[in-house]
C-alpha cells in the first residue's frame, strides 16, 4: 500500500524544523507500511556536495563474520577513490556502521565520481546534492528519525515514505526516497504499482542509466533525470512521465527549490493536499498532515492525470 | 407512530420514468425519517444531547462511545476532535443525530442505517460505503469512491469529491455541490447522483441503471451512458432536493443534463433462479 508524505515552506527561510514534521506525518501514515521509512529532506547549502551512501545492507550485519572487515574495506575504497578523482572529503558522519553522510569539495564530473564509488561491491550511493538529506532504513518514521538524529534538521521542504513491500524486499535498496541519479538535489517517492517497469527500464538502461534496486518506484527517479537530462523543467517531465508510466501511482518529487506531485489517469492512489498562504502539506492520507495542526483545515484531493508543483 | 406521509417517491412520480429493470427501489424521504423504524436498535430521545471529545480516542474507542451513549438513550451526540481519524461513526443501526466538529478519515460514516450525520469538515475516501438510510452531510470536500454502493438515504458533500463517486451506488441520492472526479458513477445500477459543478472522464461507464444530473461540463461519458431528456419532474425532483439542503445548480436546475443507461444488459431484466422456479 505505501504512504507517501511532503511538505514545502514558502516564506519561512531555512529554520523550520521539517525533521520533526516530517516524522510526524510519516508516523501517522504507519499503518500503510511498516517495513521501510525514508526522508529527502532540503536543508541548508554550505558550499558542499552531500553524499549518502551506505555500504552494507542491515541484515548483513547478521550471521557474517567478515562484514565488518569488509565494511571497513569498502569505507577506505570510498575514501580513496573519491580522493583519486580529485573530491576533497571535509566532513564524515555516521548513523550506523553501514550508512555514511560525506561532506566533499569536488567540482568534477558528479556522475563520474558516482560510478566509480558505487563500482566497489556492496556500496550504494543513496544521494548526492548541496542541500539534499536522503536518509532510509528499516522500521517506522520514529525509528529511524530516532537513530539518525532527524528530529531537529532545519530546513524549506522535504518528502517521505513508508513502505509496505509489494514489488521487491524488504531491504534499505528498495526503501524509498530515490534520488535521480545523477542528478544532484532531486528525489522521488511513488505510492502504487508501475505495469510497465520491465520495458521502459531496459530502454533507459539502453540509454545509459543505472538502476540500484528491482523497485518500480525507481523508473520515476531515473525517468524524470532523463528528461531533466534532456532539458525539461521539473513540470514538463512530470507531466510527460503520467503518459509515459503505466500503472497506478501517486509519486512526489522534490528539487533543491521545489516540490511537485503528479496522479496517474485513473486517479487510483490517494492524496490529500492542503494549500495554505505559506506551507504546503500534502500525504496519502489527512491524518498525516493534522499531525502538524490543532485547529480544522482546507484540503482536497487532487484529479485523475494532475500534476502540481511548488515552489519554495 | 405517526402515521407516514404520503407523498412518497412514487406520487412525485419518479417511477413514471422508464427503469430498464426490475426494482425494488423506495427512495428514501428525509421528510419519513422520523417515522421509520429499526428494529433492534437502541430507543433514544433527540432531546437528550451528549458530546464525546475524540482528541485523544482510537476509532474503536469513540465507536465504543456513540453505541454506549444511544444504549443509554441520548439521540443527539457531538464528536469534537476526530482529527481525520479512518472508521469513525461506522455501523450506526439507529435514528440518531450525530454531528462531528471537524474532518473524517477513510470509511466515514460507512455501513449505516438511519442516522442524520453531519461532519463540519472534510471526509477521506470511502465516506457513507454502503449505507442503507439517513443523511450524511459534509460541509467540506471528500475523497474518492464517495458513497460506494449506498442502498438508500442522502449523502451530500458541500464541496467537491474525488474519483469514482458513487462506485456501485444501488439507491439513494449523492449530491455533490462543486466538481467530482474521473469514473463517478461507475457500474451504477440504482438511484441519483446529483453533481452541481463539473464531472470528470468516464463518468457513468458501465452504468446498468439511475439518473446522474450535472450542472457544470462533463469531461467525457464513459461506455453505456447517454444523454437523457430532462423532464418537468426532473426538474421538480432537483429544486425540491436541492433546496432542502439549501444547494443551488449555479446556472439553474433547468440547465443540468441528465444522464442514463444507455443499454440495458442482456439478462438484467431476467428472472433470478429461484424466482422461475415459483412462476414455472
Amino acid at each position: 500500500m505505501c504512504g507517501i508524505a511532503g511538505i514545502i515552506h514558502k516564506n519561512a527561510g531555512k529554520d523550520v524544523n521539517i525533521g520533526e514534521q516530517m516524522t510526524a506525518m510519516l508516523q501517522a501514515l504507519k499503518h500503510r507500511g511498516p517495513d521501510s521509512t525514508g526522508y529527502a529532506m532540503y536543508g541548508e547549502d554550505n558550499g558542499n556536495h552531500v553524499v549518502r551512501f551506505k555500504v552494507a545492507e542491515a541484515a548483513d550485519l547478521e550471521g557474517s563474520f567478515d562484514i565488518h572487515a569488509a565494511i571497513e574495506d569498502r569505507i577506505a575504497t570510498v575514501n580513496s577513490r573519491m580522493e583519486d578523482l580529485g573530491a576533497k572529503i571535509v566532513k564524515k558522519e555516521s548513523a550506523t556502521e553501514y550508512s555514511h553522510r560525506y561532506e566533499i569539495q569536488f567540482s568534477g564530473d558528479m556522475k563520474k565520481l558516482a560510478d566509480f564509488v558505487e563500482d566497489i561491491e556492496g556500496v550504494e550511493i543513496l544521494s548526492i546534492g548541496n542541500s539534499l538529506e536522503l536518509i532510509k532504513d528499516l522500521g517506522d518514521a520514529a525509528v529511524v528519525s530516532e537513530q539518525y538524529g532527524l528530529n531537529d534538521f532545519n530546513g524549506t521542504h522535504g518528502i517521505g515514505h513508508t513502505r509496505m513491500a509489494t514489488e521487491s524486499d524488504v531491504d534499505i535498496r528498495s526503501a524509498h526516497p530515490y534520488w535521480a541519479y545523477p542528478f544532484s538535489d532531486v528525489s522521488v517517492v511513488h505510492n502504487g504499482q508501475l505495469t510497465n517497469y520491465w520495458t521502459n527500464r531496459r530502454a533507459l538502461e539502453l540509454k545509459g542509466h543505472r538502476f540500484s534496486s528491482n523497485c518500480d518506484s525507481e523508473l520515476i527517479a531515473v525517468y524524470i533525470a532523463d528528461r531533466m537530462n534532456q532539458g525539461s523543467d521539473l513540470e514538463t517531465a512530470m507531466r510527460d512521465s503520467v503518459e509515459y508510466l503505466d500503472g497506478v501511482f501517486t509519486y512526489l518529487v522534490a528539487t533543491r527549490d521545489q516540490l511537485g506531485m503528479a496522479k496517474d489517469v485513473m486517479a487510483a492512489k490517494p492524496m490529500v493536499v492542503y494549500e495554505g498562504d505559506d506551507m504546503i502539506a500534502l500525504a496519502s492520507e489527512e491524518v498525516a498532515i493534522r499531525t502538524l495542526f490543532d485547529h480544522h483545515i482546507e484540503t482536497f484531493d487532487p484529479y485523475h492525470g494532475e500534476v502540481k508543483v511548488w515552489q519554495n | 407512530m405517526a402515521k407516514l406521509k404520503q407523498e412518497t417517491s412514487h406520487e412525485m412520480g419518479l417511477h413514471q420514468e422508464q427503469l430498464k429493470g426490475r426494482t425494488q427501489q423506495k427512495f428514501f424521504s428525509i421528510d419519513e425519517s422520523a417515522n421509520l423504524t429499526y428494529f433492534h436498535s437502541f430507543e433514544v430521545d433527540t432531546n437528550k444531547s451528549a458530546k464525546i471529545d475524540a482528541l485523544d480516542m482510537t476509532p474503536r474507542e469513540i465507536n465504543r462511545e456513540i453505541r454506549a451513549l444511544m444504549e443509554g438513550g441520548i439521540g443527539d451526540i457531538t464528536v469534537d476532535n476526530p482529527m481525520s481519524r479512518h472508521g469513525v461513526g461506522v455501523g450506526i443501526l439507529n435514528r440518531l443525530n450525530l454531528t462531528f466538529t471537524d474532518s473524517l478519515g477513510y470509511f466515514g460514516c460507512g455501513l449505516i442505517d438511519g442516522p442524520n450525520v453531519h461532519i463540519k469538515g472534510r471526509v477521506g475516501w470511502s465516506c457513507a460505503e454502503n449505507m442503507m438510510a439517513g443523511t450524511v452531510v459534509i460541509d467540506g470536500n471528500a475523497g474518492s469512491t464517495f458513497g460506494a454502493a449506498i442502498r438508500g438515504g442522502d449523502l451530500v458533500c458541500k464541496g467537491s469529491v474525488g474519483a469514482r463517486t458513487g462506485i456501485d451506488q444501488k439507491g439513494g441520492t449523492i449530491i455533490v455541490g462543486g466538481k467530482t472526479g474521473a469514473f463517478s458513477g461507475f457500474m451504477m445500477q440504482r438511484g441519483r447522483m446529483i453533481v452541481l459543478g463539473d464531472a470528470g472522464m468516464n463518468l457513468g461507464d458501465s452504468m446498468y441503471d439511475g439518473t446522474i444530473y450535472v450542472g457544470g461540463e462533463v469531461e467525457e461519458l464513459g461506455v453505456d451512458c447517454v444523454p437523457g431528456e430532462m423532464t418537468e419532474l426532473d426538474i421538480r425532483y432537483l429544486t425540491e432536493k436541492l433546496g432542502h439542503y439549501d444547494m443551488k445548480a449555479p446556472r439553474g436546475v433547468e440547465k443540468m443534463q441528465k444522464y442514463v443507461s444507455g443499454k440495458t444488459l442482456w439478462n438484467y431484466d431476467n428472472l433470478e433462479p429461484a424466482e422461475k422456479k415459483l412462476i414455472l
